[in-house]
């Protein structure tokens, strides 16, 4: 029996995956039902979200569960730890390519679209017949389109809380590599400090991009109907944001996981994918910070 | 790392589990998974079909005979919808769950339990898009491509976006656990170099799958915002631009389509050196054939575009770039065929869907070379012509190698051998059949009949009515597959053999017919000769 001990682990049969599978379809079914509610429809919709919504951060807390239980009670030898890694990495990849479809409309909507309905290139035509009065340019004044949807707006300095939210957000990589290092040192205390201050850094990050969005609506009239300089913001920003909340979720999980004691100086793999998808999360804001706020 | 730890899984090791819940739904094993995943494939085929079949019935002889135009149009996307996303692709699935990790010697797929929610996902997304024909306004009817602004009419917009999203989310679990299979999982001695095609043929899709199913949530994404939440992404009146959505959805679109080809490529490649009795000609162009395949199916996306008004210069780097994939794709089909050159070859049924593969594919990828010519585009775009040329690679190239496979592999799988005799008539009605269907659609796409319009002018009434019977007895054909696999499941007296065929080579061979519920729980030691590729490095 001696060698079983480095069998691959293949769990036995899990209700979790139909669990799953039944809480997110009863979300976006409610959700889709939600949208295409009349006025006065009965809440139907909404009832269906929340109960999947609920649904989903019970299967996450269930399988999760299990999952560490068998990671405390050593069923996961050195392959399965790199299956792990293997799928964690594929799964950031993706999350670049979801990140990349909205730069690339970005890109598309900001050097063709725009100039060429302003009479740039091969686009004329539009330019001549329908709207020859558009002059083409980004941000406040060109960039809600030729009809001025959404009103004259203005656009966020890049250089009050966007530079500060760069800075939280570099910050808190920094601090996120030390308390890893000290994880692996064996200096449970400083992890908690320094992954505690990550978590807090995060929730700044929050606070301050909820703070920016209210300036955005309420004194610089840039909202989500802003053309497509306001659906490129805030879908960017929007999606970033939410990922930053995710991401700070995790974190505090993770905390909560070292203050319990669950991770040793070999065993973290937990913890390292947090962290690296907090760097992921940071980089998207580079991008960011450089393609929406700065040029 | 206690022995208790390990004990309790060690209960149901050999045998599949009782119940049929505990089997099917709770199941973490990659064979019940993969059957699940083919039963599934199957069923919708079989929905897709009868949609398929209400759009030869109208098309049948001109005029509006049976439908009205909007339920047409609402036919014509959902089949596409459920033929890509519920019939092929999870049909490739099915067949890599069950075949890779046979075929590496693994225990079992990376991330089994991960696998199983890959699967269920499935059946709820197609619940959530099938029942749109059930809902005031009807189903999704501007087309599976999804087009803006048309598109954003339908009610049952938001149906289809979040059916897409679950249908994504399932296939990035899917690919991130194929992915990590092949890579982490080999038995020891199974070199990247020595996998079957199969293997590496899924390996590059998975990749692809991962790099564009996020894309194609993004785009359907932005469709779901310019609807619901005023977002101006693809409004020119707001500085956006229709044509950004068809950028962004076949950025999506073309990989999808080598998606659905690739791992055919790779089942035809396990098939032919089988019945040939020789090993595959050129193994490592074959690989980086696939691998270049997929690296030109990220630049040549704007060829589904070229009469959408792009510049000059986009419409010719386009129509190069495209061309350049027969290069490598004329490589796997002159492969294929030097393997069969003086081989001592038998035409058991997957041989016979494999040649009629390699024919048929190359047909539709001749055709498809004639639209990459942008001046000739223009007179094909959107007529019957693509109508034929994608059916060609998709029911002669993708479909006819999923059927190959399912008659390759079922006697493993069941531990009974079909009745050979009853494929064979499966096999010919199919083939003439499909010919019937989709040949005569290239003569009507040149002389102009546009594609997804239920009326026609009276010009194009002969070519139809020939296409519409062929349509008929092809669907009633693929009653004899059902046939066969309920025999062969179910009634077959004949036992398969371990090797099954006489010059089958790999290690899915190895194990017993049918494969144990278990199997290589200890990672078997892989020897050269038994691999199909042993001696590449000769």
């Amino acid at each position: 029996m001696g060698q079983q001990q480095d069998i691959y682990y293949v769990p036995s049969r899990s209700h979790w995956p139909i669990v799953a599978a039944v809480v997110l379809f009863l979300t976006v079914f409610g959700a889709a039902h939600w949208l295409n509610a009349e006025p006065g429809d009965s809440g139907f919709g909404k009832t269906v979200i929340t109960i999947g919504a609920i649904g989903i951060l019970c299967m996450f807390f269930g399988w999760f569960r299990s999952v560490i239980r068998e990671s405390l009670a050593g069923r996961y030898n050195h392959q399965v730890d790199t299956s792990f890694r293997m799928g964690m990495m594929w799964f950031i990849f993706s999350e670049v390519m979801f990140f990349g479809a909205f730069f690339g409309a970005l890109f598309y909507l900001r050097n063709y679209s725009v100039p060429w309905l302003g009479g740039d290139g091969h686009g004329v035509l539009t330019h001549q017949f329908l709207w020859n009065h558009y002059a083409a340019s980004w941000g406040a004044g060109g960039g809600n389109g030729p009809e001025h949807v959404g009103g004259t707006f203005g656009t966020v300095e890049p250089w009050g809380l966007p530079l500060l939210n760069t800075l939280i957000l570099l910050t808190s990589s920094v601090t996120v590599t030390i308390a890893h290092h000290a994880l692996r040192a064996g200096h449970r205390g400083k992890v908690l400090i320094f992954l505690g201050v990550t978590v807090l850094l995060g929730a700044c990050f929050i606070f301050s991009q909820a703070n920016e969005y209210m300036e955005a609506y309420r004194e610089l009239n840039l909202t989500l109907h802003s053309g497509v300089y306001g659906a490129t913001f805030f879908m960017l920003t929007g999606f970033h944001g939410l990922h930053v909340t995710l991401g700070t979720i995790m974190l505090a999980i993770i905390w909560l996981r070292v203050l319990a004691g669950h991770f040793n100086k070999e065993h973290h793999f937990g913890f390292e994918a947090v962290a690296w998808y907090w760097h992921f999360v940071d980089v998207v804001w580079l991008g960011l910070f450089m393609f929406v706020y700065v040029l | 790392m206690a022995h208790a730890a390990t004990q309790d899984h060690h209960d149901d090791h050999h045998s599949a589990p009782k119940g049929f819940f505990r089997r099917w739904v709770m199941s973490t094993n990659h064979k019940d998974i993969g059957t699940l995943y083919l039963v599934f494939a199957l069923t919708m085929f079989f929905i897709g079909g009868s949609f398929a079949m209400v759009i030869r019935a109208e098309l049948f002889k001109p005029g509006l005979q049976l439908v009205q135009p909007y339920f047409f149009n609402q036919m014509t996307t959902m089949h596409a919808l459920v033929m890509i996303f519920g019939a092929i692709m999870p049909a490739f699935v099915g067949l890599g769950n069950w075949m890779i990790p046979l075929m590496i010697g693994a225990p079992d797929m990376a991330l089994p339990r991960m696998n199983n929610l890959s699967f269920w996902i499935l059946p709820f997304a197609f619940l959530l898009m099938l029942s749109t024909l059930f809902l005031p306004g009807g189903g999704p009817s501007g087309g599976w491509t999804m087009y803006p602004p048309l598109s954003l009419q339908s009610s049952s917009l938001a149906y289809v976006v979040f059916a897409i999203h679950l249908m994504g989310i399932s296939s990035i679990m899917g690919a991130i656990n194929i992915i990590a299979t092949i890579l982490n999982m080999r038995a020891p001695g199974m070199d990247l170099l020595k996998m079957p095609i199969f293997v590496w043929s899924w390996l590059i899709t998975a990749f692809l799958l991962i790099a564009v199913m996020p894309v194609l949530a993004g785009a359907v994404t932005m469709l779901l915002t310019d609807k619901y939440f005023g977002t101006n992404f693809f409004n020119a009146a707001g500085g956006g631009d229709p044509v950004l959505y068809q950028h962004i959805f076949w950025f999506f679109g073309h990989p999808e389509v080598y998606i659905m080809i690739l791992p055919a490529f790779g089942i035809i490649s396990e098939i032919v050196p089988t019945f040939a009795r020789k090993p595959i000609f050129g193994y490592k162009a074959m690989v980086l054939a696939i691998a270049a395949i997929a690296f030109l199916s990220f630049i040549v996306w704007a060829h589904h575009m070229f009469a959408v008004g792009l510049p000059m210069g986009a419409e010719i780097f386009f129509m190069y770039a495209t061309m350049l994939i027969a290069v490598p794709t004329g490589i796997k089909v002159f492969n294929w065929v030097a393997t069969m050159w003086g081989g001592s070859m038998t035409f058991e049924t997957p041989m016979l869907f494999a040649i009629a593969f390699i024919i048929l594919f190359t047909l539709g990828g001749f055709s498809g070379l004639m639209m990459a010519l942008v001046p000739a585009d223009f007179q094909y775009h959107d007529t019957y012509f693509i109508v034929a040329h994608f059916h060609y690679v998709l029911v002669t190239g993708a479909l006819f190698a999923i059927i190959a496979a399912a008659y390759y592999w079922l006697p493993k799988w069941t531990g009974h051998m079909y009745s050979e005799t009853w494929g064979k008539i499966h096999f010919w009605n199919s083939v003439v059949w499909v010919n019937v269907l989709f040949f005569p659609q290239h003569f009507l796409g040149l002389a102009g009949m546009p594609r997804r319009i239920p009326d026609y002018n009276v010009a194009f009434a002969n070519f139809n009515m020939i296409s519409s019977i062929g349509g008929f007895l092809f669907g009633a054909s693929q009653l004899i597959f059902i046939g066969v696999l309920i025999h062969c499941v179910f009634f077959s007296k004949k036992k398969a053999t371990d090797r099954v065929w006489e010059g089958a080579k790999g290690l899915e061979w190895t194990v017993p017919s049918p494969a144990p519920h278990h199997t290589f729980a200890i990672a078997p030691i892989v020897r050269d000769e038994e691999l199909a590729h042993g001696h590449v490095e000769d």
